[in-house]
């Protein structure tokens, strides 16, 4: 790739960042004192004003903005209001456990959506392709929270089978991400059926056929790969919803990652938790849409040659 | 040229055209018979009750005008008819197996190995995002059992036997890096990488400059009469059909309207669109060496073929018994008649004017 192609990303990357903090940094700001909000309401107001004072919330809006990006820029997300440690600290010790949600939801939703869109797609028309669709228009049509109850009804409350909140065992862990995976999958397995619906019925196709290969082959060989190249990006815009579906369903299920803490901190009124997690999921958005576009250049080889075409 | 040399030439040329009939008894030589063949959709009729044989070492040209159904007559000798295509009556045997009998797997063992096709548009047929060696190599992988790298060397091999220069740096080019032209070699290397006792060319040197065109013709004959292959190279020049065809089969909407040996058609085309097609080339070989332009008029539209013949209304002999369809049938009268059908109603009638 380019260094002038990298740049840009970089750039735009840096950009998405900063309107994603800005927002919040505005929003969080106007929606009430989170100085009145933590302290009893029958603190002196001398007291009021020395916290003010300490979390720098005296000084004007532009002005904390412009300390808060300058610090931000040298790696310093300020303090936890709750908390007395550095917010980034604090964040990061969750993360791990929001990583594993997520990651384990995302290879859930990639088996299963490419599984079942590869099998519509090459069955198309029969009941194994229905059911693939109508699954996915389940996922695709069903809000998180929704089918998060559902599932909290079904295995913890009547078939008293799995865990319904926290996160201390593996058991913990299969709701929710069976549930991230679901949600996530159907869009995925509809992307797929079409990819590969369109490809099994290119020129190269019959040819492959014509050269007397065996359908496996033609399938792993020659339609996957150039299947693949929509559906990658799918799956890259697919990450950012999952991340944010995580906040969702680790709500839900009390999983304590960095969406539950999301959650606990905007409640609290915790500014510097609420921007470091916020800064953390636009960063992840950024690097997710960096490595699909590598993913696909290499996947595509007709990429670079259009890229240098069009420069 | 000595007249000795000029005499091995010929003998090259490995034609044999024995008068005998091939027809009903299948010789013990027909590499690929097809009887009866109508393939369409489930709108119309596309390829209607074709018949076609090929012996091993002959090379039978098909002709016709665009959209006549000679790609759709190719794809069915393979067994590669899909949806919306639907073979609807016709026994298709090669070397003497009903292939309608063979299960899928079975057809995929015989497909690739002992028939081989190369396709009309190189650049749509190949694989986009696959390089052009591992495709040819592929096919030596999966029918010969070749390891990657023994099967990566000999696509080189292939790719410099059909004039690619830097075969190796080539072998790693994705398609859309090669020039159209490139791309047609490429797939000829990969259909000839097995040797097939079958090659059917559609359109094989068509998007070549006639250098590489006349390159390409003289190894694929060499290759023929190296292993005895059959082929069957569908063209729309009657300069290479004269060049590479034992015998010739022309279709027209859908239809063979006449089959002879080469020289007998060119000596005496009997079906008026064969003359036509002839007659054109006579006006055209200075400008595009010898492309079939225009009859006047337009092949009908599948769905909208008119009754009777269905060259009637670009027909200047046409008459009213031509509201029936004419049968291909034999034409007596002149030499090596079983060989030389037509189906036209006056056919006898021209066959005596010419003689
Ligand atoms: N998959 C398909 N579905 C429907 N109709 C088709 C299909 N493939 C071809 N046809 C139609 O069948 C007829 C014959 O097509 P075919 O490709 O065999 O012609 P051709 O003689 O090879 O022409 P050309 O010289 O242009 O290659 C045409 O009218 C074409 O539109
Ligand atoms: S049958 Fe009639 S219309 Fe058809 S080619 Fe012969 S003369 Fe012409
Ligand atoms: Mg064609």
């Amino acid at each position: 790739m380019r260094l002038q192609f990298i740049l840009v990303k970089l750039v735009r990357g840096l950009l998405t960042m900063l309107l994603a903090v800005t927002f919040v940094f505005v929003v969080l700001r106007l929606s009430g004192d989170p100085v009145t909000m933590m302290l009893p309401d029958d603190t002196p107001a001398a007291v009021i004003a020395e916290y003010r004072a300490m979390w720098g919330l005296d000084r004007s809006l532009p002005e904390q903005y412009v300390r808060y990006i300058l610090s931000a820029a040298q790696g310093d997300l300020g303090y936890s209001f709750r908390d007395d440690r550095p917010a980034l600290a604090v964040v990061l010790e969750r993360v791990p456990m929001t990583l594993l949600l997520g990651l384990s939801g995302f290879a859930i939703t990639v088996v299963i959506g490419l599984f079942a869109g590869i099998a519509a797609a090459l069955k198309r028309g029969t009941g194994i392709d229905h059911a693939a669709m109508a699954f996915s228009i389940f996922g695709h049509s069903m809000p998180n929270f929704f089918l998060a109850i559902l599932m909290i009804l079904l295995f913890s409350m009547t078939l008293r089978v799995l865990p319904s909140s926290g996160g201390s065992t593996w058991w913990h862990l299969i709701l929710p991400a069976v549930t991230l995976g679901i949600i996530n999958a159907g869009t995925v397995a509809r992307f797929t059926r079409s990819s590969m619906l369109e490809v099994l019925h290119q020129p190269y196709m019959r040819t492959a056929r014509a050269k007397g290969l065996k359908l496996t082959r033609r399938v792993t060989s020659h339609a996957i790969p150039n299947a693949a190249i929509p559906v990658v990006t799918i799956l890259g815009l697919r990450l950012g919803a999952l991340i944010a579906g995580a906040i969702v369903i680790e709500s839900v299920f009390a999983w304590p990652g960095i969406g539950l803490m999301l959650v606990n901190a905007v409640g609290q009124r915790d500014l510097p938790v609420v921007q470091t997690i916020v800064l953390l999921v636009a960063l992840t958005m950024v690097v997710t849409n960096f490595i699909v576009d590598i993913a696909y250049g290499w996947l595509d080889p007709r990429i670079e040659t259009r890229e240098a075409k069009e420069s | 040229m000595t007249v000795l040399e000029a005499d091995r030439l010929s003998a090259d040329s490995n034609r044999r055209r024995d008068p005998i009939s091939s027809r009903g008894a299948a010789r013990a030589d027909t590499v690929l018979a097809v009887e009866g063949l109508t393939v369409g959709t489930g709108r119309a009729d596309l390829v209607i009750d074709v018949s076609l044989d090929v012996r091993a070492g002959e090379t039978l040209c098909l002709v016709g005008e665009s959209g006549c159904g000679k790609s759709l007559t190719c794809l069915a000798a393979m067994g590669l008819t899909s949806e919306p295509l639907i073979r609807k009556s016709g026994r298709i045997s090669f070397l003497g197996q009903d292939l309608s009998l063979l299960r899928e797997n079975q057809l995929a063992e015989i497909r690739g190995r002992d028939m081989a096709m190369i396709f009309q548009d190189a650049t749509a047929a190949l694989n986009p995002v696959r390089r052009v060696g591992m495709q040819i190599a592929e096919v030596l992988v999966v029918h010969r059992g070749l390891t990657w790298s023994q099967a990566m060397k000999q696509a080189v091999e292939l790719l410099a036997s059909v004039g690619i220069p830097d075969p190796a740096g080539r072998a790693n080019a994705y398609p859309h890096q090669l020039s159209g032209g490139m791309n047609q070699r490429v797939m000829i290397a990969m259909a000839l990488a097995c040797r097939p006792k079958l090659l059917i060319a559609d359109e094989a040197t068509t998007a070549l400059d006639v250098t590489t065109q006349v390159q390409i013709l003289k190894l694929m004959k060499e290759l023929q009469a190296e292993t005895g292959a059959a082929m069957i190279f569908v063209t729309h020049d009657l300069g290479v059909v004269a060049e590479i065809a034992d015998r010739v089969a022309v279709m027209y909407s859908g239809r063979v309207v006449e089959t002879a040996t080469v020289d007998d058609l060119f000596e005496r085309p009997l079906h008026p669109y064969t003359r036509g097609l002839m007659a054109c080339r006579l006006h055209a070989t200075t400008t595009s060496h010898g492309r079939i332009a225009a009859i006047e008029g337009t092949v009908p539209s599948p769905s909208k073929r008119p009754e009777g013949c269905s060259f009637r209304p670009r027909c200047p002999y046409a008459s009213d018994e031509c509201m029936a369809l004419p049968a291909l049938r034999p034409i007596a009268g002149i030499y090596g008649a079983d060989q030389h059908r037509a189906a036209c109603h006056f056919a006898e009638d021209f066959a005596r004017a010419g003689s």
